[in-house]
Formats: C-alpha cells, sequence, structure tokens
C-alpha cells in the first residue's frame, strides 16, 4: 500500500513543540517538581525556574522589567485577562472600549460579554484587505474610552495591522492601548517598546512551544482586576500554580524563535508567495483574502467562489493535506467567517475560504503537491456545484475575483 | 465526525449531474449556512426513472443528496414522498446534530422536485 503523504499546513491553529523546547521542559515534570509558591528546596528549584523564564520572556519582547511577564494558560486568557482586567479596574474613569471588527473570539466575545455588563463597545471597521484605518479609531475616541484592543495581525487572512500608528494616537490621548500578538509573536519582530503597547497577549504553542501557556504583558503601573481568583500567584494577578514546565517551554520556544526569526521569516515569505502566485494564476474565480504584502510570513488565504469552505478541507484531507477553512460548517455555528464577512466579503464566497499556513518545517515539494492536487479537487467540487456556471448567479460587487 | 458512509458518498457522490429534460426539478437552501442543493427527476408512469443532483454545501450536504438519490432511484411518488430527512441521515448511519439543521435539506429538495413535476402535470 502507497504511504499516504502527510502535508501540515495548519501553523496558524497549532505549531509541532520543537525538540529542543521539549528538552528544556522534561526536567520540571520528575526531576523539578516543586511547587514555586513552597519555600522548602523542591520550592526553590522550581522558583528559580520561573523567574528566569519570566526575565527571559520579558527580554524578548522589550519589556523593561520582568514583573511586568503575567504568565496565564492561554492566549485567550491573556486576552480575557486585559480587557476585563482594565473594563473593571478603570471603570471610574470611563466605560468605552473599541476593538476592530475582525478580532479573533478570544477579544471578540469579552468585548460582547462586558456589553452586557453595561460596557459600550466600538467595533471599528476594516478595510477590504482587513486594515483598520487609525483616522477611523481617532474619530471614535471619547472622554469615555479607557481601552483600545486591536489585534497586531488577524490569524484568519494574516493581514498586519498599524499598531505603532495607533499606540501614537493614544499615548497623546492617554488611553490605554492592548494588542493580541498571539499570531505574530515568533513570526514577525514583536518589541513592546516599538510598538508602543501598554499590554500585550501570547501563546507558546503558536511558536512551536507547548499548548496550554500564554503570557500577558502589562506595563507597570497598569492595574488589573483579576480574572482568577485563588492564591497569590503572579503578584496577586492570576491566581493558579504555574505550570512550570510549559514556562519554561515558552522562554525557550520565544527565544529560539527570535533567534531565527530573519531567516525564517525571509524563506516562509518566498514559499507563501510562491504559493499565492501559483493559485491566483492556475484558477478562475479565486480571491487571495488579506493584503497581498502586509501579511504574515507564513498565511495564505484564498476564497474560491461556487465551492464551499469544508469540502474543499476534507478533500485536501484525503490527500493527505491539512489546512483549515472559515466556513460555517467547520466553525460550529451557520455563519461563515466574521473576519471574511467584516472585510466585506459577500456570504457564498465567504463560505468558500481555505487557509493554508505554513512553517518552519514546510518545503517547497509540500507547496507543489498542494498545487498539484488543489485543481483536481476544485474542478470536482465545482462540477458538481448547482452555482458553477449559472448566468442568473449573483456577482458580488465588494468581492474582487481573478477570472 | 463523520461516520464511514458519509464519507464513502461524500468521496464517491452517486448521481451527480444534471438531467436535460428533466419533468421535475427541486431546489432548496438554507439561507444562513448557504448549502444549496437541486435536483433533477425523470418520472415515468408515476415512478422515479432517473434522479440526479447538484449541490454546493459541506461534507454532509453532498452526502446526504448522493443518498437520497440512491434511495428514490425507482420509487413511485407516493414511496417517495415518505422519505425524510431523518431517513436520509439514518441512511447515512447519523450525520452530527448541527448537520441535521443546517445540511441534511435532501429529503425537501426532493419533494420540491415531486411538486414540480405534478405542478407541471396539472398544466
Amino acid at each position: 500500500m502507497v504511504q499516504l503523504k502527510r502535508i501540515y499546513l495548519d501553523h496558524a491553529a497549532t505549531t509541532p513543540v520543537d525538540p529542543e523546547v521539549l528538552e528544556a521542559m522534561l526536567p520540571y515534570y520528575v526531576e523539578s517538581f516543586g511547587n514555586p509558591s513552597s519555600i522548602h528546596s523542591f520550592g526553590r528549584e522550581t522558583r528559580k525556574a520561573l523567574d528566569q523564564a519570566r526575565a527571559t520572556v520579558a527580554k524578548e519582547i522589550g519589556a523593561a522589567e520582568p514583573s511586568e511577564i503575567i504568565f496565564t494558560g492561554s492566549g485567550s486568557e491573556s486576552d480575557n485577562m486585559a480587557i476585563k482586567g482594565v473594563a473593571l479596574s478603570y471603570r471610574e474613569k470611563g466605560d468605552h472600549i473599541i476593538t476592530s471588527a475582525i478580532e479573533h473570539h478570544a477579544v471578540f466575545d469579552t468585548c460582547k460579554f462586558l456589553e452586557k455588563q453595561g460596557f459600550k463597545v466600538t467595533y471599528l471597521p476594516v478595510n477590504g484587505e482587513g486594515l483598520v484605518n487609525p483616522a477611523d479609531l481617532k474619530q471614535a475616541l471619547t472622554d469615555k474610552t479607557i481601552l483600545v484592543t486591536i489585534m497586531h495581525a488577524n490569524n484568519e487572512v494574516g493581514t498586519i495591522q498599524p499598531i505603532a500608528e495607533i499606540a501614537k494616537i493614544l499615548k497623546e490621548r492617554k488611553i490605554l492601548f492592548h494588542t493580541d500578538a498571539v499570531q505574530t509573536t515568533g513570526s514577525i519582530p514583536v518589541d513592546v517598546h516599538e510598538l508602543g503597547v501598554d499590554l500585550l497577549s501570547l501563546a507558546a504553542h503558536k511558536f512551536y512551544g507547548p499548548k496550554g501557556v500564554g503570557v500577558l504583558y502589562a506595563r507597570k503601573g497598569i492595574r488589573l482586576t483579576p480574572v482568577i481568583h485563588g492564591g497569590a500567584q503572579e503578584r496577586n494577578r492570576r491566581a493558579g500554580t504555574e505550570n512550570i514546565a510549559g514556562i519554561v517551554g515558552l522562554a525557550k520556544a520565544l527565544e529560539l524563535a527570535n533567534q531565527k526569526l530573519p531567516e525564517t521569516s525571509k524563506s516562509l515569505t518566498e514559499l507563501r508567495d510562491y504559493l499565492i502566485d501559483n493559485v491566483l494564476q492556475k484558477f478562475e474565480y479565486v480571491r487571495l483574502n488579506g493584503h497581498r504584502t502586509r501579511r504574515l510570513p507564513g498565511n495564505a488565504n484564498f476564497s474560491f467562489e461556487f465551492i464551499e469552505g469544508e469540502s474543499l478541507l476534507l478533500n485536501l484531507d484525503l490527500k493527505g493535506i491539512a489546512a483549515s477553512s472559515g466556513s460555517a460548517c467547520t466553525s460550529g455555528s451557520l455563519e461563515p467567517s466574521h473576519v471574511l464577512l467584516g472585510m466585506g466579503i459577500c456570504h457564498e464566497i465567504a463560505h468558500g475560504s481555505l487557509r493554508l499556513t505554513l512553517g518552519k518545517s514546510t518545503t517547497k515539494e509540500e507547496i507543489d503537491y498542494v498545487l498539484e492536487v488543489l485543481p483536481e479537487i476544485v474542478n470536482k467540487l465545482r462540477a458538481m456545484s448547482p452555482l458553477y456556471n449559472n448566468p442568473q448567479r449573483k456577482e458580488c460587487a465588494s468581492c474582487t475575483l481573478t477570472k | 465526525m463523520y461516520t464511514d458512509k458519509v464519507m464513502d458518498h461524500f468521496q464517491n457522490p452517486r448521481n451527480v449531474g444534471e438531467i436535460e429534460n428533466a419533468n421535475g426539478v427541486g431546489e432548496v437552501g438554507n439561507a444562513v449556512c448557504g448549502d444549496i442543493m437541486k435536483i433533477y427527476l425523470q418520472v415515468e408512469d408515476n415512478r422515479i426513472v432517473d434522479v440526479k443532483f447538484k449541490t454546493f454545501g459541506c461534507g454532509a450536504a453532498i452526502a446526504t443528496s448522493s443518498m437520497v438519490t440512491e434511495m428514490v432511484k425507482g420509487k413511485t411518488l407516493e414511496e417517495a414522498l415518505e422519505i425524510t430527512n431523518q431517513a436520509v441521515a439514518e441512511a447515512l448511519d447519523g450525520l452530527p446534530p448541527q448537520k441535521m439543521h443546517c445540511s441534511n435539506l435532501a429529503a425537501d429538495a426532493l419533494h420540491k422536485a415531486i411538486q414540480d413535476y405534478r405542478s407541471k402535470l396539472a398544466g
């Protein structure tokens, strides 16, 4: 029996743990297992590892001091902590929060939750490429605005936002600025000082670290009401015994990712562009979602008209290729991706999206294999579609597709 | 998530295509999740002698379309009208609950095609 190729092109969902990272983590499961809150030698040993990891993370993201690093259980938790923490601590100052229409659900749903608690939230629109316009933000600011939360880059379409430009506007008005950098850390430079943000979220499993561990950077002096109550860990900001092995792994993974960032970024950008150019050339009625160049090095997101995304994914999986889609049928809800809809892409085309995210192990041969099998799949599904070659089909004015 | 039968019908859908001079055509769609199914019937002497389909949709949508065409071929219109979406799902050894709602429209499309045939017959 011929062995089926297995190609992983879903690195935006998660990445494998780097063997070097795993090696750094292993002693903290069976040898150095003490609780870092204990005062005996076992506890002191892991406390040392925790402090070291905190210092490493602070250095790697340009934080002024280690105390600005809060370890959490995930990127989502970091987002929740930043937004709810600021909202609850600064409520007397104001009740207005600004975000964008294409945030990750960890931000989007947290904002929706706060709306139910009486906060006012402005969801800034984005253009067809997924970019927030800083002028729109300026206009949305009020005397009651206490927090702006805009993602560094979008998880679906990869568009990178003008964070530093937005930060300048907010600094003048002394409004706190949080960015969800879960997709960008380890892929593009992430330096809190250069970005000019007050709070930043990241998660280890997006840059070859373990799952279940994240970081919230919170500039010194920012008040944060805890989301999780209990012990005094993380300077009373996040209760719960620290995930030492995970934290050590996160710090190691971040160090490694940043060391190799220039070369991985260059090679991924080349591969990504090779994939994008070929898909746009090979197919008609296909659209690249997101900004052409201002996008994450490993992100390619397309919409294939007349095709539903889940069918595309299942067919790719049958050929050994793992990818993802913003289609309604894969999201658990009936609506397609709010990101694509927020970018003005119509329902029909949003349903047919395909996200291929490349990682450091991705090769040109793998991309060539995708390019080889994709036409057969697309043609098969289009031949089955009642919408294809239908003269009465509706044209979507906002979606420009190559024909 | 999908049963082997669903995957089989998804991978090898039966009766895909159009019938050029179909005497019954039914199209249904779920406006929210976007799935669209079109069923073409050739009815002779009150019996379905040929059936084909075209579907825009997910794995469940394609599999249920394929299965309903298999179930209905050779049946009288009365027998065909007895087929429900639930029966199609059962014939596929089940569907995930959310797919029952959004992607199992196959029997609805079939019933609509039968209605179309009957209304044409009635003139």
